[in-house]
């Protein structure tokens, strides 16, 4: 028998999205005695980023005197190419190493060897600092840790396939948020004394991307239309050496990155020459070269006719022993033996792929929005990164940035006495129930068409015309929706969730390809061929709000 | 003419007879039964119904369904020339198609 769902919940605080960032929220919020609601548009801890990390998570230990957090944070400072949030930043390096050390005593099961934690190099760090789960286990092992936590605290409820759709205001506060449950089709009310945005990025917006599906933008779209700013969104950070070819099924696409820490590779292009130099870089055979510079290295390559088959760069590991990628791969040598692939007798093909987002949401470092009630954790949040973000600390973010919100929240909602009613509700609820009977449009082919506007236009090189263009279409596209949303009802109704979704979408890529029109300079992950090199004068962040329906964009200094 | 898969799909919601559509999708090498379903939805019918969040890595485990007979995530198991049934898993109570409620009962709205 169907029950039919409540359509009304309450917690004191609401965190929205269960990766890392949001389940640590969660676990936070309890520990201060508040009643939480995780909610997850997919099942709880299985979808965003978290659970993909294959490997690295960047964190200043001090056993042994061989770092310390202000190190960290000097090479997170100059990643970020001058556009870092110092506070954040700071925050990010200096509260990093107690959370590994939580996780640890959580039994996440960092490396080791003798007992001491193994760490490895990534690019763009002055010494070894990444603590890692083998084999290309991380971000499982840390999904997995945290679930058994919340799983143990009474205080948390879990709720998958809820998606939210609107942040609920009362006196300018936020009081809860507006969902669809997904698997009933109805409309879900939720009051809550405050609200943690723990959505992840947008990656899933372009067409080559190592994002899981729901990661869209969701909450840049929920703290936009609920008043709050969003900050750096021009800088989509590109993984140059994205699985490209042949084709593997079951692995990430990022699954080369830790055969590269562990060992160097060689990254050649189609005619199986070294390139790297050529862009003001090395690599030879070590793996020293930043992000930023390897995405425009390859697809400079790409471009100048010099690509692999494929449209990538090969990346080669034939001089490699087959005893020495067993040990680096270990069962991962299976599992690419099973995909037909032999490492020692050829290379593979890799290009660069959607993987992270630098900007969102503007928090100080408190993790508060500028409105009252509402908070963010992990990728969401903008700021940390500058420009572009350090191999490594995205996890370190997502733990860090999720035990403040969670802290913070916690904090509110024991202040908050009012309480939304439901009528506070009713214009989203509303909102869902509109529309018409399925039609022949397909909002599906609609996602993909704005996937391929956001790689060609808006990706790794950006020029005015490509931005112009880009944000015709997603203008174009945004204007078509509101005749054809389909209205809520419905069991696992595919298509809305796609409607929904081009909702968000249509607008985060407009905030994307609109910053980066408007930032007249390359600087770490925004590549304008139209305006190559730094620009001292550009050492601004762009804040982007939502003013009466239309997005504005304002230059502000880099907070100190 | 190039190579194809038919990719037969048992679909339909609780209360509803269950109804069988098929369609042909064009073959690769490599290519997995998720690649043909989102490949289906984004061409011809975005409301058939597929869980799934992480959509090559196999880390998410959402995408678990019924391939000819047997068990299997959609994202590892190979699409191959001719015919394959895809159907939902007979032992969770049905959603939407090749939905079904995977999630533990405590994280689920009404459990």
């Amino acid at each position: 028998m169907k029950t039919t769902p409540p359509q009304h919940l309450a917690a004191d605080v609401l965190v929205i999205g269960s990766g890392g960032a949001g389940m640590y929220a969660a676990i936070e919020a309890a520990r201060r005695g508040r009643s939480v609601i995780l909610a997850d548009r997919s099942l709880i801890g299985r979808g965003g980023a978290t659970v993909m990390a294959q490997m690295t998570v960047a964190v200043a230990l001090e056993e042994g005197g061989l770092d310390r957090p202000e190190h960290h944070y000097a090479d997170t400072l100059a990643a970020g190419r001058g556009l870092c949030d110092q506070a954040i930043a700071r925050l990010l390096c200096e509260e990093g190493p107690a959370r590994i050390r939580e996780m640890d005593a959580w039994g996440v099961g960092w490396a080791r060897e003798n007992g001491a934690y193994k760490r490895a190099f990534a690019p763009g760090h002055d010494r070894p600092r990444c603590v890692y789960v083998d084999f290309l286990n991380t971000g499982p092992a840390v999904s997995k840790t945290l679930r058994a936590q919340l799983n143990r605290i009474p205080a948390i409820r879990r709720v998958g396939d809820l998606l939210v759709t609107a942040l609920a205001l009362g006196d300018g506060e936020c009081v809860g948020a507006g969902a669809l449950h997904l698997s009933s089709g109805q409309p879900v009310s939720i009051a809550a004394g405050a609200t943690v945005l723990a959505t992840g990025g947008l990656t899933r917006m372009y067409r080559r991307n190592s994002a899981s599906a729901n990661m869209m933008g969701d909450g840049y779209a929920l703290a936009l239309g609920a008043g709050a700013e969003l900050i750096d969104m021009e800088f989509v950070q590109f993984f140059p050496i994205g699985h490209l070819a042949p084709r593997l099924v079951g692995m990430d696409p990022i699954m080369w990155d830790p055969f590269r820490y562990k060992l160097g590779g060689r990254l050649l292009n189609g005619r199986r020459e070294e390139f790297i130099h050529r862009y003001g870089s090395r690599d030879e055979g070590r793996y020293v070269v930043t992000r930023d510079v390897a995405t425009y290295a390859i697809v400079k390559e790409v471009a100048a006719g010099r690509g692999s088959p494929h449209g990538g760069a090969y990346l080669s590991f034939e001089h490699c022993s087959e005893a020495e990628l067993r040990v680096a791969g270990g069962p991962v040598i299976d599992r690419l033996a099973a995909n037909g692939i032999d490492l020692t007798r050829q290379a593979i093909e890799v290009a660069p792929i959607a993987h992270y987002h630098m900007g969102g949401v503007r928090v100080d470092a408190r993790m508060a929005t500028r409105v009252p009630g509402l908070y963010a954790a992990g990728e969401a949040v903008g700021g940390a990164n500058g420009a572009n973000r350090l191999s490594g600390n995205a996890i370190t973010e997502a733990l860090v940035f999720g035990r403040v919100a969670g802290e913070s929240a916690a904090g509110h909602a024991r202040r908050t006495v009012a309480r939304a009613d439901a009528a506070v509700f009713s214009r989203e609820k509303g909102r869902l129930m509109e529309g018409r009977a399925p039609s022949d449009f397909n909002p599906a082919a609609m996602v993909e068409q704005l996937q391929t506007t956001m790689q060609d236009d808006v990706g790794p090189f950006r020029t005015r015309a490509g931005l112009e263009r880009a944000l015709g279409q997603l203008r174009a596209l945004r204007a078509a929706l509101p005749s054809l949303k389909p209205a809520a009802g419905k069991a696992y109704d595919a298509a809305l969730a796609d409607w929904l979704d081009l909702d968000t979408m249509t607008r985060v890529g407009e905030c994307v390809a609109a910053a980066a029109l408007a930032r007249t300079e390359s600087r770490g992950a925004h590549q304008r061929e139209d305006f190559p090199g730094m620009d001292p004068q550009w050492s601004l962040n762009q804040a982007i709000a939502l003013e009466r329906g239309a997005l504005q964009i304002e230059p502000r200094a880099v907070p100190a | 003419m190039s190579a194809s898969a038919t990719l037969v799909i048992r679909r339909g919601a609780p209360g509803e007879a269950p109804r069988e559509q098929t369609w042909e999708v064009p073959f690769e090498p490599g290519q997995s039964v998720l690649d043909a379903l989102r490949w289906i939805r984004a061409r011809h019918d975005a409301t058939l119904a597929i869980r799934y969040s992480c959509t090559n890595a196999n880390t998410c485990k959402e995408c678990m369904v019924r391939i000819d007979g047997k068990t299997a995530y959609a994202c590892t198991a190979r699409l191959r020339e001719g015919k394959m049934r895809i159907e939902p898993l007979p032992n969770k109570s049905l959603v939407r198609d090749l939905v079904t409620e995977i999630a533990p009962p405590d994280e689920r709205l009404a459990p």
